[in-house]
């Protein structure tokens, strides 16, 4: 999830090893420290939140009651761009009516925010796949918003590599135009590289970022180990093709509708496959191959292994 | 002066007259980091059928002008595994828990939900959906039996007809000695008819309203804003006609009236109480303030320590003409 038309999502849980132990969730009024347009309808805004910000791990989000009263009346999720400190950061798109009140808000207010939620991003099995001193790549694939919850796992990924100089983050980012790539800069010095798509070939190549997968698949010429992706649902289907089709895992972030954003209303599901077809034998298989389950976006997910979703 | 906040539906005590609405809270856990659930008056499970029930297709909410539609269709894992995996959570916290049960299309399935939870310690009352609209209420699957209950007529809910309200509550009363609420719907010409025959029936209170019926299209694509077009409203938008329902039901009927119905704060739960009803139960505003139910107790005893009402009782169906 980075945002949906109002909101964005990701997920995946046990045994995270970017799990602080014993993680909270919290209800805080935060002070807004700045909230500024970074270009075109695109904001970045910096609050003070200690508890969510020291427990916060990459693709979680933070939902968000961008103003008192009744319009809007549900909260806005938004997932966590990056922490630094006590400090939270968000990045999004004012393009509804919630996300352009939020774009309003000024300096020095407080902001009523819930967080962290969800299952972020899964690091933790990159590793076996990679025998000892083989090279291996990572792939971040960003389509337009769906960068923001990126940097937060570029970040932490990095913080690996640093440990095991062996594996290689590739990002790949896919935008409008020119003037809508975000985080080029922010990826580069975190030491990935970094792969443009535009749909108007005004940068990079020319179409969509999930093309531009494909094409850079044949051409990395080492391991490549999880695909990490966030952006509109058409380019994350698109992912769980190739992931399935070049067989290489993948971790896509999810948006959905929300309305409570911690798993009480059922509101935000997506198809899954059927849990039990993990434990059960080819028979049995066969009889619920047509089954699926609900899971929510925003408490299983939202980010999901890409294999898992139905789409 | 500290008020009297105590208040009784049939046989169940209640510390407080706040609860929450079925469905907005989880079953309990999802709110246990956000406040001190031993402080409410009373928890009301998300709605528990026979089997599990994967519920309706997304998107199953929007948003609406101080509301919101839904439209989930009764996603619940079931009977069997609320009482193995939901209900010790909710045990623990020690007040009393309200289980809502409905049919997925056999009435007769509140009787078998209704015998089953009368031998399960830690249920406290029982509250029958018999106003969900988002569940299609379709023909029994196999043939009736002879004296099995009759679905309400196709397309019916059992809460727009008050003989299937009478009979459904009647054929619960004689399974349970549980305390039972009969939960109505705002969707009828007249809810306190309704509320009479669940009474009649043997019904401990009445819940009102259960969500109103709504559409909402998106104007670009034409399509309907949630997958099952029709869904349920609820928020502050609906406040002021589930508060007149209450006060016409209160004018009819002797058993407690539980009200809800876009209370988001403890002026909003006031004016139920005011209107008749004993207890008061908050919904979708928990969705956008987890910790609004507290703030509603805290804010109706200042309330009744400002007007000098020492037992919230008296407070009740007080509305002056």
């Amino acid at each position: 999830m980075s945002q949906m038309p109002e909101m964005k999502i990701k997920n995946q849980n046990s045994k995270n090893p970017c799990l602080p132990a014993g993680r909270k969730i919290t209800n805080q009024k935060s002070k807004i420290i700045s909230n500024k347009k970074i270009k075109d309808n695109y904001f970045e805004i910096i609050v003070d939140a200690l508890e969510i910000a020291s427990s916060a791990y990459p693709g979680q989000f933070v939902n968000i009651r961008v103003a008192e009263g009744f319009e809007p009346l549900l909260r806005r999720p938004l997932s966590i761009h990056r922490v630094d400190g006590g400090r939270v950061i968000l990045l999004y798109e004012a393009l509804g009516k919630g996300t352009q009140i939020l774009s309003q808000r000024k300096k020095g207010e407080y902001l009523d925010i819930i967080g962290p939620l969800g299952n972020g991003f899964r690091i933790a099995n990159r590793e076996p796949r990679l025998p000892a001193g083989e090279a291996g790549t990572t792939i971040l694939v960003a389509g337009g918003m769906g960068t923001a919850p990126l940097i937060f796992l570029a970040e932490k990924l990095a913080e690996i590599k640093n440990q095991k100089s062996n594996i290689k983050n590739l990002v790949l980012i896919g935008a409008k135009s020119k003037n809508h790539i975000l985080c080029e800069k922010e990826f580069k010095e975190l030491g990935c590289e970094v792969k443009i798509a535009t749909d108007d070939g005004s940068r990079g190549f020319k179409g969509y970022v999930s093309d531009l997968l494909i094409k850079t698949l044949s051409t990395v010429n080492c391991q490549l180990l999880t695909i990490y992706a966030c952006g509109p649902a058409p380019m994350l289907k698109e992912i769980g093709h190739i992931s399935q089709k070049y067989n290489i895992p993948a971790q896509v972030s999810l948006e959905a509708h929300m309305a409570c954003g911690i798993g009480a209303c059922m509101g935000c599901v997506i198809k899954t496959q059927n849990s039990k077809l993990k434990t059960q034998n080819d028979n049995a298989k066969l009889k619920m191959k047509n089954e699926f389950e609900y899971k929510r976006v925003c408490k299983e997910g939202p980010v999901f292994d890409a294999s898992e979703v139905i789409w | 002066m500290k008020a009297d906040l105590k208040t009784k539906i049939g046989k169940l005590k209640l510390s407080n007259p706040v609860m929450v609405g079925s469905g907005t809270f989880g079953y309990g856990e999802e709110f246990k980091d956000f406040i001190d659930l031993r402080k409410l008056g009373a928890i009301v499970t998300k709605t528990i059928t026979l089997h599990p029930r994967r519920g309706n297709p997304a998107p199953r909410t929007c948003e609406a002008p101080a509301g919101m539609l839904n439209s989930i269709g009764l996603d619940n894992p079931g009977i069997e595994k609320f009482i193995q995996e939901k209900l010790p959570f909710l045990k623990k916290t020690g007040v009393p828990i309200i289980v809502s049960i409905a049919s997925e299309g056999d009435p007769e399935e509140f009787v078998t939900l209704a015998r089953h939870l009368d031998k399960v310690e830690g249920v406290s009352a029982i509250e029958l959906n018999i106003s969900c609209p988002n569940i299609t209420p379709h023909a029994t699957r196999q043939k009736p039996k002879a004296k099995s209950l009759q679905p309400a007529a196709c397309s019916q809910l059992i809460a727009q007809d008050s003989k299937s309200t009478y009979e459904v509550v009647n054929r619960v009363r004689r399974v349970t000695q549980k305390t039972l609420i009969a939960k109505l719907s705002p969707n009828v010409t007249d809810i306190a008819e309704i509320a009479l025959a669940a009474q009649s029936a043997g019904s401990d209170g009445v819940s009102l309203i259960n969500t109103i019926s709504a559409m909402s299209i998106d104007i670009e694509t034409r399509r309907p804003k949630i997958r099952m077009a029709v869904g349920g409203l609820s928020g502050p938008a609906i406040r002021p006609v589930a508060v007149r329902m209450v006060w016409e039901v209160y004018q009819k009927v002797k058993i407690p009236i539980i009200g809800m119905g876009g209370i988001i704060d403890a002026p909003s739960a006031l004016e139920f109480i005011i209107a008749g009803a004993s207890v008061v139960a908050v919904g979708t505003a928990n969705f956008i303030n987890p910790g609004v139910t507290l703030e509603i107790i805290d804010g109706i005893k200042k309330y009744l320590s400002k007007n000098k009402i020492k037992d919230i009782k008296t407070l009740i169906g007080s509305l002056k003409l």
